[in-house]
C-alpha cells in the first residue's frame, strides 16, 4: 500500500503516541518513582526478608510452570496440527479455557478440588501434602492460567511449515525423535520462544488466581505481585514501586535471554 | 525393482487407488503419468511408505516392504516443493541421511562434495536453501535423496513448481543423471511431454487405475483406450474414430473411406501447416500437414477436400470422455 507523505507521518505519530501513552509513560513513571528517593532506598526496599522471599518464590513458580507448559504446549500443538483423532475440536476449545475463565474463578475452582474440604484435598492432606495456601497451589494456579500460550503460538507455525520436511527426514532414515529434534524443533523455535516469553510474563504477573490460593503468608506464599499489592494497600507506595521494578527486571531478563536464540540470519520462504 | 500388486487405498469415501499393480524394472526410469486426482501421487507415496495401503503388496528389491516404515525401505524421495530443510546449509541438507546413519565425518564430507559436484552445485555448500533458485533447490533435494544410496528413487512431480524453461533443462539433466547413476527411478508427472521425453516406460493412470503400461512409443502408437490416446497427444475425431492430426490425409478426389470436408482456415506455422476443416455433419477437425503437402493441394479456405485416416487404430469403442 502506498500512502501520501503527510498521511504517513500522521499515522506514525498516532501509532507512536498511542504506544507512548499506554506503555512507555506508565512504565517510565514506575522507574522514575522507584528511583525518586535514590538507589539506597530502593535497595533497602527490595532486600527486606519478605521481598527476597517473594522474589525467589516468583522465580521458583516460574521455573516450574513455564518448562512444564512448554513441553505440554509443544506436544499438544503437534497433536492439534498433525494428529487425526476424535474429539480434536473439543480439545482445541478446551485449551482456551484458561483464557476464557476469570483467574479468580480458576483460583476458586482449585480450592474446590484441592482445598481441605475439596474433592482431592482431604486425601492429599492425609498424605501430608498441602496444596492450597501453599506453594503447590500457586504453581498449579500459574500453570493453569499460562497453559494456552505455547500451544497457541506453536500450532499455527506447525501448520504453516507443513509436514513435508518431516516426511523427507523420515525417507532419509531419521526416526521420530531425531526428526523432531533436528527438523521440527528448529523450525518452530520462534513460536516456542514467543510462547515462552508470554508464559513467563503471565506466570510472574499472575495476580487473581494466585491471590485466591496462596493465603498470602508473608515470607512463605507471597509472590512479587502479591507483595506489590500488599505494599500498595498499606500506603507503602515507594515499596510497591520498587517491587514492581523487580518484576519488570525479571521480564526484561527473560526477553534478553530469548533474543539469544535469534537466528544468525533471516531465512526466506524457502 | 519395484513390484506393486493389487494395491487399494481409500480416503474416507474416496477411492484413491483401485486394485493397482505395476512393475518397475531394475535400473529403469518409469513415469507415472496422469491428470491430477488420478492417484499417481498416492501410489508413489505408498511405495515410499508415506501412506499405508488398505490392501495389496509392495516389494522393493526382493524384500516385501508392505508395512515397513519409510526409514527402512532404502528409498530416496523427492517432493514437488523440495521439502528443503530451511534452517540447514546445503551441505547439512545433503548430509542429513548420512549424519543420521552416523557415518564418519570425513566420509560424509567427501560424499556430499562429490554429490554436489554431480548435481552441479559445487561451491554452494554453505548457502541456505532460501539463497538458491527453485531449480537449484530441487537439484539439492536430489543430491540429498541420492546421498543414502537408495535402492529406488521416487520423484513426486519434481519439476512441477518450476517455470517451463528450467523444467525442460532439468528434465534433460535428470535423464543424463539417470544414465550415469542407473538407480531405479519412478517419476510422477502430469506432463505427457515430460514423461515421453525421459521415461523408458510410462504407466498412464486415470480414475485411480492404471490404464496402460508401455514404452512411450507403444503408448503413442498403440493406445488401448481413448483416454490414453487423448492424454499422450493431440487427437481429432474422424467419424467414429479418434485420429492424430498428422495421421489424416487430404485429397482432392474421394477415396475409399474418406469424408468430405470444407476448409475453414489454414494456419502456416513455419514448416508445419495446420488446416481446420468442417465435416459434412458439422464436426470440426484439425489436420496437420507439411508445407509441401499443403502447397501441392493449393489449400485455401472454402475449398472442398476429402479426408481419410492413414492410421489403423482400433478406435471403434465409444469414447467416454466426449459423452
Amino acid at each position: 500500500m502506498t500512502v501520501d507523505r503527510p498521511w504517513r507521518i500522521g499515522l506514525r505519530t498516532l501509532a507512536l503516541g498511542y504506544l507512548a501513552l499506554l506503555l512507555l509513560v506508565p512504565v517510565g513513571m514506575i522507574f522514575y518513582r522507584t528511583f525518586e528517593h535514590g538507589v539506597a532506598a530502593v535497595w533497602e526496599s527490595v532486600t527486606t526478608p519478605a521481598a527476597i522471599s517473594s522474589f525467589w518464590l516468583t522465580i521458583e513458580v516460574m521455573a516450574i510452570a513455564v518448562p512444564l507448559n512448554t513441553v505440554f504446549g509443544i506436544v499438544m500443538a503437534m497433536a492439534l496440527a498433525r494428529g487425526r483423532f476424535p474429539g480434536k475440536g473439543i480439545l482445541n476449545a478446551l485449551i482456551d479455557l484458561p483464557f476464557a475463565v476469570s483467574p479468580v474463578v480458576i483460583g476458586l475452582s482449585l480450592i474446590l478440588v484441592y482445598g481441605i474440604n475439596g474433592w482431592l484435598g482431604g486425601a492429599l492432606a492425609d498424605a501430608g501434602i498441602q496444596v492450597i495456601f501453599s506453594v503447590p497451589g500457586i504453581v498449579l494456579a500459574t500453570i493453569f492460567v499460562s497453559l494456552p500460550f505455547v500451544v497457541r503460538e506453536v500450532t499455527p507455525v506447525l501448520k504453516e511449515i507443513g509436514d513435508e520436511q518431516e516426511q523427507a527426514a523420515a525417507t532419509l532414515g531419521a526416526g521420530g525423535w531425531t526428526t523432531f529434534r533436528r527438523i521440527t524443533l528448529p523450525a518452530i523455535r520462534w513460536g516456542v520462544a514467543y510462547g515462552v516469553v508470554l508464559s513467563v510474563a503471565r506466570a510472574i504477573g499472575e495476580f487473581g488466581a494466585v491471590s485466591v490460593v496462596s493465603g498470602k503468608i508473608s515470607g512463605e506464599t507471597e509472590t512479587l505481585t502479591l507483595l506489590v499489592e500488599k505494599r500498595f494497600t498499606n500506603f507503602d507506595v515507594a515499596g510497591a514501586y520498587a517491587a514492581s521494578a523487580l518484576l519488570a527486571l525479571i521480564a526484561l531478563a527473560v526477553l534478553l535471554a530469548m533474543t539469544t536464540i535469534k537466528p544468525r540470519r533471516e531465512e526466506g520462504d524457502a | 525393482m519395484i513390484s506393486v500388486t493389487g494395491v487399494t487405498k481409500r480416503f474416507g469415501d474416496y477411492t484413491a487407488l483401485d486394485d493397482v499393480s505395476i512393475e518397475v524394472p531394475d535400473g529403469s526410469l518409469t513415469a507415472l503419468l496422469g491428470p491430477s486426482g488420478s492417484g499417481k501421487s498416492t501410489l508413489l507415496r505408498i511405495i515410499g511408505g508415506l501412506e499405508a495401503p488398505d490392501s495389496g503388496r509392495v516389494v522393493i528389491g526382493d524384500e516385501d516392504a508392505t508395512g515397513v516404515p519409510p526409514q527402512r525401505r532404502g528409498i530416496g524421495f523427492v517432493f514437488q516443493h523440495y521439502a528443503a530443510f530451511k534452517h540447514m546449509t546445503v551441505r547439512d541438507n545433503v548430509a542429513f541421511g548420512l549424519t543420521v546413519r552416523k557415518r564418519p565425518k570425513s566420509e560424509i564430507r567427501e560424499r556430499v562434495d562429490e554429490l554436489l559436484e554431480i548435481v552441479g552445485l559445487a561451491g554452494y555448500q554453505t548457502r541456505y536453501p532460501s539463497q538458491l533458485s527453485g531449480g537449484q533447490r530441487q537439484r539439492m533435494a536430489l543430491a540429498r535423496a541420492l546421498a543414502v544410496q537408495p535402492k529406488v528413487l521416487l520423484l513426486d512431480e519434481p519439476f512441477g513448481a518450476l517455470d517451463a524453461k528450467v523444467r525442460a533443462d532439468l528434465r534433460e539433466w535428470l535423464r543424463k543423471l539417470h544414465d550415469e547413476v542407473h538407480v531405479t527411478t519412478l517419476l510422477v508427472t502430469h506432463d505427457q511431454e515430460e514423461a515421453m521425453s525421459i521415461a523408458d516406460q510410462i504407466a498412464v493412470m486415470d480414475h485411480s487405475r492404471i490404464e496402460q503400461i508401455g514404452t512411450p512409443r507403444e503408448l503413442y502408437d498403440h493406445p488401448t483406450t481413448p483416454f490414453v490416446m487423448r492424454f499422450l497427444g493431440p487427437v481429432t475425431r474422424l467419424g467414429e474414430a479418434l485420429v492424430r492430426p498428422h495421421d489424416i490425409a487430404l485429397s482432392v478426389d474421394a477415396r475409399p473411406g474418406s469424408h468430405e470436408a470444407q476448409v475453414a482456415r489454414v494456419v502456416h506455422l513455419g514448416f508445419e501447416v495446420r488446416a481446420e476443416l468442417v465435416l459434412g455433419d458439422g464436426e470440426e477437425i484439425a489436420v496437420q500437414l507439411t508445407r509441401a503437402e499443403a502447397d501441392e493441394l493449393e489449400l485455401a479456405a472454402g475449398d472442398i477436400v476429402h479426408v481419410r485416416s492413414t492410421a489403423l487404430l482400433p478406435q471403434t469403442e465409444p469414447d467416454p470422455l466426449s459423452a
